[in-house]
């Protein structure tokens, strides 16, 4: 009993880090633009294909795409933001909502369309990231450890950005009143470009990482988008310590929800809690402002 | 997408009416299955099957089987089979309007289908309001075959006796190997499908005297099953019974590897079959059971069986699995059924359905023959195998009768393979 505890624990809390890597673009477009991205499980699934092809096609480990999809990702967040977001910025809210949903459904289709509704595992002779270590008497996966650790050294690098530069102190005066900053000369339409890409690059991160270990196929994104938006919600839509610990917390519940209740209702509970939240603390979840 | 879509069923029709103008002595059998939408694969396989079937029929090839040896129905002057395919996009409602259509407009004698138990529950509840023959190969609801239907007719076996066969082999297992196999855990995805195949082994294990640890519910497409799987380790099960689908059965492997979970045995239904599993998970794959309808290592016993695999490879340019001999059976029966009765009259045809009697040489399936239930139409002889995985191969291991290899047993560690 103790060891399946410490077990479920150890687990909860590696996933959770990857949810709150997930998390983070979804809540930083949102605080930053004000538009709820609804293709970001999309972009966890372009992630994880990417990541798929770069090691089928180079013989390569999938995890060293990661250094080579956030600047693609990040570029294909800006083109996305240039070509489609700008023009909604100004709109209905209904408008947002349908075109970054139709986005999805495109994004999903795309993917199924040129690569198969197959499912895929990156190869495994490719990656040294197999097998599983032995902590305290519980056994942890190897890729799990490592996506985890690479979330947070990822999570860590964008808090970096946010908090610490020139264009994040621009990124963070924008999303606290954008008409201040731009009276004080900050190029939005350039902020909201490079937040959008750098949220985008964020998912696409955890994407690389969740390749190692999980199953690829189009519709991959679904089901860790609504988990996303859990954690978003519980933390705080716009907050980015919120995010973090949203995530690690959506990851415990979930594992120990699992455990001690039962796994048929794993989500439901993760869902409950959100909803607790939401009722104590309405507009800004646990840590937004 | 949609424009080309149009334009292939105008095209089809064209070809359809063609094909009525020069060549009239043809018999026209309506197929539906879910072309579009995410089992379209699967139904790919399914359609090649029924037209390897077909090609059998119509054709001649110079290998021992039915209707091989003559070009199309002898009693019927050597009437041809030609297939309407429909599509039903895996929707009840449109399997219904599309059988309709089949009947009243494309004038079939009969129908086969539907792949998803659902759409052939509505289809042939049309085929029974127009009195046309239904002959199922593809799904596996029991209750198809409970609503004792005049006109529907299966040949596969279905979820009911999966779960009786399941027993049987833990019970061999026990007399081979003297190891008590009494502790189960069954573990199922929660909706329709593993929902039944759990209610159906709670029942019987209690009828087998086995006693239940845990039932194990889980939501299909969880994002980690950490702690399904320790909940199943704590419960310290024999045997582990599975009801997934493929992604989450990849899942479920990766995870009892990383925590060492071994249960002596590991019982599935037919997901690690499917060609992704292997492809996905690799070595980790083997030592599991799994249910088949049909497994190429048959070819021993059967050597036809060999014969029209090459063919299909040949035809097809990929291998005939387990779906694909599952749709072959029911033109097969059609065809047989029409050729005794001499018409296509459907009363005439569901009588000689009735009389269906054909030896277990003539199935791809390791069946004895198909012969049907006069009340239920089940085809009596209608029974899965049990496969292993070795060598990441699929190896069929029960019943004995039709084994090709030795079981291993039990269910190796994780550190020692």
């Amino acid at each position: 009993m103790n060891v399946g505890l410490v077990q479920a624990l150890m687990s909860g809390l590696l996933m959770g880090f990857v949810y709150s890597l997930i998390a983070l673009g979804l809540s930083l477009i949102y605080g930053v633009m004000d538009v709820v991205n609804f293709a970001h499980g999309e972009f966890l699934m372009l992630g994880m294909f990417l990541a798929y092809w770069f090691s089928v096609l180079f013989r390569m480990d999938p995890l060293l795409a990661i250094f080579v999809i956030i600047p693609i990702l990040f570029l294909v967040g800006i083109g996305i933001y240039k070509g489609l977001i700008k023009r909604i910025l100004g709109g209905t809210r209904i408008s947002q909502i349908l075109t970054t949903f139709g986005l999805s459904v495109f994004m999903a289709n795309m993917a199924m369309f040129l690569w198969t509704p197959n499912y895929r595992l990156a190869e495994r002779t490719l990656t040294w990231t197999t097998g599983d270590v032995s902590i305290f008497g519980v056994y942890l996966g190897v890729p799990e450890l490592i996506a985890s650790v690479g979330s947070i050294i990822v999570f860590a690098f964008a808090y970096y950005l946010i908090r610490f530069t020139r264009t994040g102190r621009a990124i963070q005066a924008t999303s606290i009143d954008s008409e201040g900053a731009r009276l004080v000369g900050i190029n939005i339409d350039n902020i909201y470009a490079i937040t959008f890409g750098l949220g985008i690059a964020c998912v696409g991160a955890a994407g690389v990482l969740l390749a190692t270990f999980y199953y690829i196929f189009p519709y991959v994104g679904t089901f860790f988008s609504m988990i996303a938006f859990a954690t978003v919600a519980l933390g705080g839509f716009g907050s980015v310590e919120g995010s973090f610990v949203a995530g690690v917390l959506i990851g415990i519940i979930e594992s120990l929800g699992g455990f001690f209740i039962s796994p048929a209702v794993k989500y439901a509970i993760v869902f409950m809690t959100y909803m607790v939240v939401i009722i104590l603390r309405p507009a800004t979840g646990l840590f937004g402002w | 997408m949609k424009k080309g879509f149009v334009l292939v069923c105008a095209l089809s029709l064209v070809l359809a009416l063609g094909g009525m103008a020069f060549a009239e002595n043809v018999i026209k059998i309506g197929a539906i299955y879910p072309f579009t939408g995410p089992m379209a694969g699967t139904a790919q396989m399914l359609k090649d099957g029924v037209t390897m079937a077909v090609d059998i029929i119509n054709n001649k090839y110079d290998f021992d089987f039915l209707f091989a040896d003559t070009e199309g129905l002898p009693n019927l002057d050597g009437a041809k089979i030609e297939i309407i395919w429909a599509d039903s996009a895996g929707d009840p409602k449109t399997g219904m309007s599309e059988a309709e259509r089949l009947i009243t407009s494309e004038g079939v004698v009969a129908l086969i289908g539907c792949y998803q138990s659902s759409v052939t529950k509505t289809a042939s509840q049309v085929a029974e309001r127009y009195g046309i023959p239904f002959v199922n190969g593809d799904s596996s609801s029991p209750q198809l075959t409970e609503r004792n239907f005049n006109w529907f007719f299966r040949t596969d076996p279905h979820d009911g006796l999966y779960a009786q066969q399941q027993f049987e082999h833990l019970i061999e297992l026990e007399k081979q190997t003297g190891e008590s196999l009494r502790r189960i855990a069954i573990v199922y995805e929660n909706t329709e499908f593993g929902a039944q195949v759990a209610k159906a082994q709670e029942a019987l294990a209690k009828e087998y005297g086995f006693q239940i640890v845990e039932k194990l519910a889980y939501t299909t497409g969880a994002t980690s099953l950490n702690s399904e799987v320790t909940r199943l380790m704590a419960s310290k099960p024999d045997v582990v019974m599975m009801a997934a689908y493929i992604s989450d059965q990849i899942l479920f492997t990766k995870t009892f590897k990383t925590m060492r979970f071994a249960p002596k045995v590991w019982h599935n239904t037919a997901a690690p079959g499917e060609p992704d599993f292997l492809k996905s998970v690799g070595d980790d794959g083997n030592y599991l059971f799994l249910r088949q309808g049909f497994c190429a290592d048959q070819v021993v016993n059967k050597p036809v069986i060999g014969r029209i695999l090459e063919e299909f490879r040949n035809k097809f340019g990929q291998e005939m699995l387990a779906d694909a001999v599952r749709s072959f059976h029911a033109p097969i029966v059609l065809a047989d059924a029409i050729n005794r009765a001499g018409s296509t009259d459907p009363e005439a045809i569901r009588q000689a359905l009735l009389e269906t009697d054909i030896p277990g040489e003539y199935c791809l399936s390791p069946w004895e023959g198909i012969k049907f239930d006069p009340e239920t139409h089940q085809n009596i002889y209608g029974q899965y195998i049990i496969c292993q995985i070795q060598d990441q191969t699929f190896y069929t291991v029960f019943p004995s009768a039709f084994a090709t290899r030795e079981t291993v047993f039990p269910f190796p560690s994780w550190d020692d393979r």
